[in-house]
């Protein structure tokens, strides 16, 4: 008895000298810090070095993220938003959320040139649709994917609360223009549901609900890598595929301005893009020392990169987002 | 003081109290009207809200009433082993949280469910759960039961001379059907019909985790994607309106058709002997009792049989949450019991008058349109996040306060009835008065609801959802969270924990309030 209320007394104490340390808040997708995600592996890193203690805060998919922003505006805790794309960077700098970095940027490995003063990206992908790699009359276009029986389904994410929704929205938007109400109409027969979050969608394709999901070309590195499991695959369209890259920033409402500089600078470090590969299962932004893991030369590439500047991003998000509605409502 | 008929009350503060109710609710909507009506444009997509709103809930609310015919019938006409515990069976799916019964359901329905793996087996496609079928299927799931009790107390209406008179005429099953049953159904299913058709206007945990998209989504629905996805308060508050509109038309339809019995009292049906025809029918009552007692059971069984391996196993963080549920519910409790005696006391004393009004408001307001509400108006003054779980136990407690009501306003009026005049002449005190006459016969009311409201708020996914974080959430939240993370062990697991802490709370308060009750 005595020596469990030491035991206790101890770790109170401990409690107390752990708080004294500066909190770093950082708010993120739930995948980034699921057990295999990059969260565990970044923060022991991160932790080694910043005499911090660095706390993630899941808060739903990326594009809620945003709105999860807005909603707790100068009240939030939150220093660092780590995982919003391009398709939402104007929309956080119109609400007055994020605050230039002031860093110098290292050479990226990105496949378009980086301007921004707010935003540092962490890492890149393509979407795509993932399927078995044994399925018959995989789709190679949207076209395609329309023309298949309606009982082939596909699980795509809510462009509202999900990046990769969002994505898929300018991908389509991005191809087609003004024929993207007609490919929603197509495809609508085709999905099975619609998921506020990618870990959901992608659940529910490996417990063999729909046939197909939107994810990245580089999923499949993940079950052949970690599982050494060559069974997945992606679709290659023939449209191109649309690009996402996804960042993070310093917020405007942060109480550790200097800690939220040193994290976005390690951000760009081996220490974290190292981990990206294989966690986060996306190109790293800066190719770390040692390259790409073994297994990344098999994925798909894309005939053409699809990606509309953060400016016409916002600018279209709106319409399409009600052709969107408007299709799969009826 | 000598010309009082009746003795001292609380219909003062019972007076407070329904103004408070009033002055909340009705804050909360000019809040959320406020904000709305500045831009309210509703797209084709919030139509198409409204008309799935309507649609899934014309749809659960027929076959609901529906299926509960002949099960009704059944339950009337034979007796069984267990035959108490299927009446109690029939009372659990409204305590049950809504998160717990769609994993029940999915376990059976969905496309790895029971019945999917079994019409694979001899090679039928799989039932496709996501959409409207899914949120009819576990609406229909949650409201049968009360259909059926619905059902089962309009039988219990029945004068017993109809009956015998009916043995004396040889009735058979079909001239029992034309006789007997047709007028309780005549008079029941009009109510019945719309309290279902009310409760599923409202849905949101369903809608949510059940619906396929913008096909499948329902005004609450929508509110909550406005203000969680996109934190378009303006739009969220716009929906918002509409939600409120439609509750009220249900609840003025409610009030032209004659009064449903409330579906929660004792049934007693023992007595009722009804012809129990022939082989035929027997054989066909039985079907029904196993078709419908199963559909009940196998999702609450599933969620025993999957959950428990993961009852060891989960995070603290489940724990915690579980924890703040249990604070939330308490809390929830004690202020429906603050408010609740006062009310009911000047409902019994005032057969009409606007504190019934405040009372029966809490039924055309949504959980979310309240907490939209709270949100905006707290807004300027406060952080409405640090305020999350004492808000939801609040909108709980308000949600829970109609039902409390309506068993507690009965009883009062008996109470007044029997002991009033007594009271008076013998001059007792408003104390003594309380004390010694109206709470010991209020027990079991009070403990009944105390109970109800307790496992209410346990699973409540509603204000919570809104504006709660994982931090600050409670179970059902949690249990959400997995899900959406395809954690689908974790969260029955943590299902099983849920339903075990509600059943038990409940049990405990409406124990609590037989033990020793005066009545």
């Amino acid at each position: 008895m005595k020596t469990s209320l030491i035991a206790a007394g101890l770790l109170t104490l401990a409690g107390i000298a752990n708080a004294q340390s500066p909190v770093l808040t950082v708010y993120t997708y739930d995948s980034f810090v699921s057990d295999w995600g990059p969260g565990p592996v970044v923060e022991a890193a991160f932790e080694e070095t910043c005499g911090c203690d660095l706390q993630f805060v899941a808060a739903g998919d990326g594009a809620a993220l945003l709105a999860r922003l807005q909603l707790e505006g100068s009240n939030s805790d939150a220093d660092i938003v780590l995982g919003l794309d391009t398709n939402l960077t104007a929309r956080a700098r119109e609400a007055g959320l994020v605050v230039p970095h002031g860093l110098e940027v290292p050479s990226l490995d990105l496949p378009i040139s980086w301007t921004d003063d707010a935003f540092l990206p962490f890492d890149w992908g393509y979407f795509a649709f993932v399927h078995n790699a044994d399925m018959a009359n995989a789709p190679g276009s949207f076209e395609e994917l329309i023309a298949l029986p309606d009982d082939v389904k596909i699980v795509i994410q809510d462009p509202r609360s999900s990046t990769p929704g969002l994505g898929l929205l300018m991908w389509v938007k991005a191809a087609y223009g003004d024929r993207a109400p007609q490919i929603w109409e197509g495809l609508a027969p085709h999905i099975l549901t619609v998921t506020s979050g990618w870990s959901e969608a992608y659940g529910l394709f490996l417990e063999g609900e729909a046939e197909m999901v939107l994810s990245y070309t580089t999923s499949p590195a993940y079950h052949l890598i970690a599982e050494q499991d060559a069974s997945k695959t992606a679709a290659n369209f023939s449209e191109g595929h649309y690009m996402q890259v996804e960042v993070a920033a310093m917020l405007e409402g942060s109480d550790q301005p200097e800690l939220a500089k040193q994290f976005l600078s390690f951000m760009l470090s081996d220490g974290f893009q190292s981990a990206i590969p294989t966690t986060n299962w996306m190109y790293p932004a800066v190719i770390p020392t040692d390259g790409l893991p073994e297994g990344f030369e098999t994925l798909i590439q894309p005939s053409q990169a699809l990606l509309k500047s953060p400016e016409d991003a916002a600018s279209v998000r709106d319409a399409a987002l009600q052709e969107w509605l408007t299709a799969l409502s009826r | 003081m000598a010309d009082r008929t009746q003795p001292l009350s609380l219909v003062g503060a019972g007076k407070a109290a329904s103004a408070a109710l009033l002055v909340v609710i009705l804050g909360a909507l000019l809040a959320v009207a406020a904000t709305g009506t500045s831009t309210l444009r509703l797209g084709p997509s919030d139509w198409a809200a409204l008309r799935f709103t309507v649609l899934q809930a014309v749809l659960s609310a027929a076959i609901s009433v529906l299926l509960a015919i002949p099960l009704a019938r059944a339950l009337i006409r034979r007796r069984f082993p267990l035959y108490g515990l299927a009446i109690t069976l029939l009372g659990a799916p409204f305590l049950l949280p809504v998160l717990v019964a769609v994993l029940g359901v999915l376990a059976v329905f969905g496309r790895n469910g029971l019945i999917s793996q079994m019409m694979m087996s001899i090679g039928l496609p799989p039932i496709e759960i996501y959409g409207l079928q899914g949120v009819v299927l576990t609406h229909v799931f949650f409201n049968l039961p009360l259909a059926t009790r619905l059902i089962l107390q309009g039988w219990l209406s029945i004068p017993s001379e109809q009956v015998r008179l009916g043995h004396a005429l040889g009735f058979g099953p079909s001239e029992a059907a034309q006789h007997l049953e047709r007028p309780v159904l005549q008079a029941v299913l009009p109510g019945a019909f719309l309290v279902i058709f009310l409760i599923c206007s409202t849905s949101f945990a369903v809608a949510l985790t059940m619906g396929g998209g913008p096909r499948a989504t329902t005004l609450e629905l929508a509110i909550y994607q406005a203000f969680r996805f996109e934190f378009d308060l303006s739009r969220a508050a716009a929906l918002g309106a509409v939600q409120v509109a439609l509750c009220a038309v249900a609840v003025l339809a409610i009030r032209m058709v004659p009064t449903a019995p409330d579906g929660f009292g004792g049934l007693d049906a023992t007595r009722l002997q009804l012809p129990k025809g022939g082989k035929w029918v027997r054989a066909q009552d039985i079907a029904v009792l196993l078709l419908g007692l199963g559909f009940l059971l196998f999702p609450i069984l599933m969620i025993l049989v999957r959950g428990f391996p993961f009852v060891s196993n989960l995070p603290d963080t489940i724990w915690m949450a579980a924890l703040r549920s249990l604070c939330v519910a308490i809390v929830s409790v004690s202020i429906m019991l603050v408010l609740a005696l006062p009310i009911a006391t000047t409902l019994a004393r005032f057969p009409t008058g606007w504190p019934h009004f405040a009372a029966a408001l809490p039924i055309a307001v949504s959980p979310l349109v309240l907490g939209l509400g709270a949100f905006v108006g707290l807004r300027p003054w406060i952080d409405p996040g640090s305020v999350v779980l004492p808000l939801t136990a609040f909108v709980n407690a308000v949600m829970s306060l109609p039902f409390v009501l309506r068993s507690l306003v009965p009883e009062l009026r008996k109470v007044d009835a029997h002991h009033g005049r007594l009271a008076v002449a013998l001059g007792m005190s408003r104390s003594n008065w309380m004390r010694l006459i109206v709470l010991p016969r209020l027990r079991r009311a009070h403990g009944f609801g105390a109970g109800l409201t307790a496992a209410l708020s346990m699973g409540d996914l509603g204000v919570i959802a809104l504006f709660g974080s994982a931090d600050r959430g409670t179970l059902p939240l949690a249990i959400y969270q997995l899900m959406g993370s395809y954690q689908m062990d974790a969260a029955a697991g943590a299902a099983l924990v849920l339903m075990a802490l509600t059943l038990c709370i409940f049990w405990i308060f409406d124990r609590g309030g037989r033990f020793n009750a005066a009545v």
